[in-house]
């Protein structure tokens, strides 16, 4: 193994996942990922009969023929779905795997006069693809790296010029449409790419590891950004990344745990790690992510839980009563139900924010603490208030309201409550509303 | 070439408008050979607020999608302001119901109302500074200009309806076509719409609004097109929102065609 053979296959593997990125992305925000699916699979007897006339594998013929098909198993999906009264998952499933039977008997049939195989269609043959080159300017270069460049080039340039096209009949076929944009056109355009980008990669990765290109590096994007413009530009990256890791591990990899000299299949790898890397995101995506959500969750849970320690603190206080550290404590866990673990963190909080502390065996609200306390209830009392009057909740059943609300609410929803509810001074159960001025 | 114009008149009968901001005449449309709509006839003069309102399943939508060429029409002719919708596209803009469309897609707010430009742009041109200038323009007119640079998502129902109209705005159309543009919001933003569409109005634009609450229909329109399947009865607020036509369009009247209907559908037709 050389460097260029193993930096030949790897260039291979990132133009293979940038092409798939590019129409995988519209795929997926459409909500049609399993289009992408349906169209590698029916392009088969295109390229089959492609093959067949031309006799050649590198010829427009096969683009041509895989273009055809694919649309035609696209109009066909519709047709079914619409006629045959099918639900449109079905119909695809129906109509693509016909398809792709159809290609497969075409091939096998043809097999013996002809240099087309089965299994390079299903699983592609990167590892074979560097050592059948041509001659492109002088350069010695892998044959299949012409019509990935070309097909790359021509997928970024024609959403470069249609971004807004796509965009508009991909968000809102309807609107697009009554502005002059025919989103059926633009559906058909985008099965068009879509069949190209297939059979431009099928011969470097075979037809199911093509899916996985043009599905997952967009379904993971779609984790890390919002606007679609960065959606391709990820997909892309993370394609990109992938297919090199996946060339990487391929021939790392079973070496670890087989001992030397061993590889594995490149493409199959790429796709693997595609997968791998939607983990990580789904796990880890900042905001979007697993961990992201269950770290806000537990934020919030954790300001809450203070927030209630303060409103207890401060209540006990307000009636002079005990605020003796068994007490409060047990309180905390009976009546705002706050499990022992976080017990501990709260108290830690409450100490190392200086808003409350222990003195001797009593709970101590600080200066600060008191402050903050004050506000909450008075936030409450104010919720109280201003839901007594304009609600049927019963007195009784109010506080378990305003004791949600409290958690949420700003000092400009304040400021708009305490216009609402007027100078009140006591809420409905007679507790004084703690001033204002406490704020400060 | 008037002799054609008085031929086309003559066609499409006398009763109709030239000068309406749409004319409907003789429209059916059907979903597998089921007649949703028959035979509609209607005029919607220039310059006002008009309400269709129906009982569910009436063809309140379909009608609005049939004029916009986004169904399939069996027979009929829609006219704007005299022209067929495809040569006067850019004076008509169209507000969807919301929930058709996936609120989670990857554009900002801004990125949305912006598409009511593309229309005006035309193909193979992008959207420029001129254009976002305009979507920040109509997005301070329906108060969300804080909300530009949010992901759709992460807006209210009333926020999201309220980004629709502005998207619509963004279009300077003479003739707007909204489905539901009220539909579960709240009573500020139902206000917020009403202030807009009659600032529309007296800058001389047409509004068509499918509307399900008769509580509000007189006192937010003039002209009023009572439907249920077929036009019950359509022309000015006052001598149209009749106790009679309420029951006609509203009441159980209308079985029997509902039955036809069904049996159309059912109907083998070779073909």
């Amino acid at each position: 193994m050389t460097f260029d053979y193993d930096g030949w296959i790897i260039l291979i593997g990132v133009l293979v996942a940038a092409c798939c990125a590019v129409p995988g992305s519209w795929l997926v925000v459409r909500g049609m990922g399993m289009m992408g699916d349906a169209i590698s699979h029916a392009v088969l007897p295109g390229i089959a009969l492609g093959f067949l006339i031309s006799g050649t594998r590198s010829g427009g013929w096969m683009f041509l023929g895989a273009a055809v098909s694919g649309v035609l198993a696209a109009v066909l999906t519709q047709l079914v779905h619409r006629w045959g009264r099918v639900e449109r998952g079905a119909a695809m499933g129906l109509v693509f795997t016909s398809f792709f039977s159809l290609g497969l008997l075409l091939i096998v049939q043809t097999a013996d006069t002809v240099d087309l195989d089965a299994n390079c269609v299903l699983y592609g043959a990167i590892e074979l693809a560097p050592l059948d080159t041509i001659d492109l300017l002088g350069i010695e270069v892998p044959r299949v790296v012409v019509p990935l460049a070309i097909v790359l080039l021509a997928n970024v340039l024609l959403t470069l010029v249609f971004y807004k096209e796509l965009l508009a009949s991909s968000f809102d076929s309807a609107l697009a449409t009554s502005q002059g944009f025919a989103a059926r056109w633009i559906h058909y355009g985008l099965m068009v790419l879509t069949a190209a980008t297939c059979v431009a990669c099928f011969e470097a990765v075979g037809s199911i590891i093509t899916v996985a290109l043009l599905v997952a590096p967009p379904a993971t994007a779609l984790l890390l950004t919002r606007r679609m413009k960065w959606v391709l530009v990820w997909a892309i990256g993370l394609g990109g990344a992938a297919a090199g890791l996946g060339h990487i591990a391929a021939i790392t990899v079973p070496g670890w745990i087989l001992g030397g000299g061993l590889d594995t299949s490149s493409a199959g790898m790429m796709a693997v790690i595609t997968f791998v890397l939607f983990l990580v995101a789904a796990f880890a995506a900042p905001g979007r992510g697993v961990l992201a959500r269950r770290w806000a969750t537990r934020r919030d849970a954790m300001r809450i839980a203070i927030e209630d320690a303060l409103g207890l603190l401060f209540r006990l206080e307000e009636r002079s009563m005990d605020t003796d550290r068994e007490v409060v404590e047990h309180l905390l866990r009976s009546d705002v139900r706050i499990g022992p673990r976080r017990l501990a963190a709260v108290r830690a909080r409450l100490r190392r924010g200086a808003l409350a502390r222990v003195d001797g065996t009593c709970w101590q609200l600080t200066d600060a603490g008191r402050s903050e306390a004050s506000s909450l209830v008075r936030a409450h009392r104010l919720w109280e208030t201003y839901l007594a009057g304009r609600s049927t909740i019963p007195t009784s059943h109010l506080h378990a309201a305003a004791e949600r609300l409290e958690h949420v609410t700003d000092r400009e929803l304040v400021e708009e409550l305490e216009a609402e509810v007027g100078p009140q001074r006591e809420d409905p159960h007679g507790r004084p509303i703690p001033e204002s001025d406490l704020w400060n | 070439m008037p002799s054609k114009t008085a031929a086309e008149g003559i066609l499409r009968g006398p009763e109709h408008d030239p000068t309406a901001a749409l004319s409907i005449h003789d429209l059916t449309v059907a979903y597998d050979r089921r007649p949703v709509l028959w035979d509609v006839d209607l005029d919607v003069p220039p310059g006002c607020l008009a309400a269709i309102v129906g009982p569910n399943g009436a063809g309140k939508s379909t009608l609005i999608k049939a004029c916009l060429d986004l169904l399939p029409r069996v027979s009929g002719d829609v006219r704007m302001f005299g022209s067929p919708w495809r040569q006067v596209r850019s004076r008509v803009a169209y507000v969807p119901q919301r929930e058709t469309v996936d609120w989670d897609f990857p554009v900002s707010v801004l990125d949305v109302v912006a598409m009511g430009t593309y229309g005006r742009l035309g193909w193979l041109r992008w959207v420029g500074k001129t254009q976002k200038q305009a979507a920040m323009s109509a997005l301070e007119r329906v108060g969300l200009t804080e909300y530009a640079h949010r992901q759709i998502s992460q807006l209210s129902g009333g926020q999201q309806q309220r980004v629709f109209l502005a998207r619509a705005l963004v279009q300077d159309a003479d003739l707007y076509l909204m489905d539901e543009p009220f539909a579960s919001v709240d009573a500020a933003t139902e206000q917020a719409i009403i202030e807009v569409l009659r600032t529309l109005r007296g800058d001389g634009a047409t509004v068509v609004v499918v509307h399900h609450d008769l509580q509000t229909v007189a006192e937010y329109f003039e002209h009023i097109i009572l439907l249920n399947m077929r036009v019950v009865a359509s022309g000015p607020m006052d001598s149209t929102l009749t106790a009679e036509h309420l029951r006609a369009t509203y009441g159980g009247r209308l079985t029997l065609l509902e039955q036809a209907a069904t049996a159309l559908g059912r109907l083998s037709q070779p073909k």
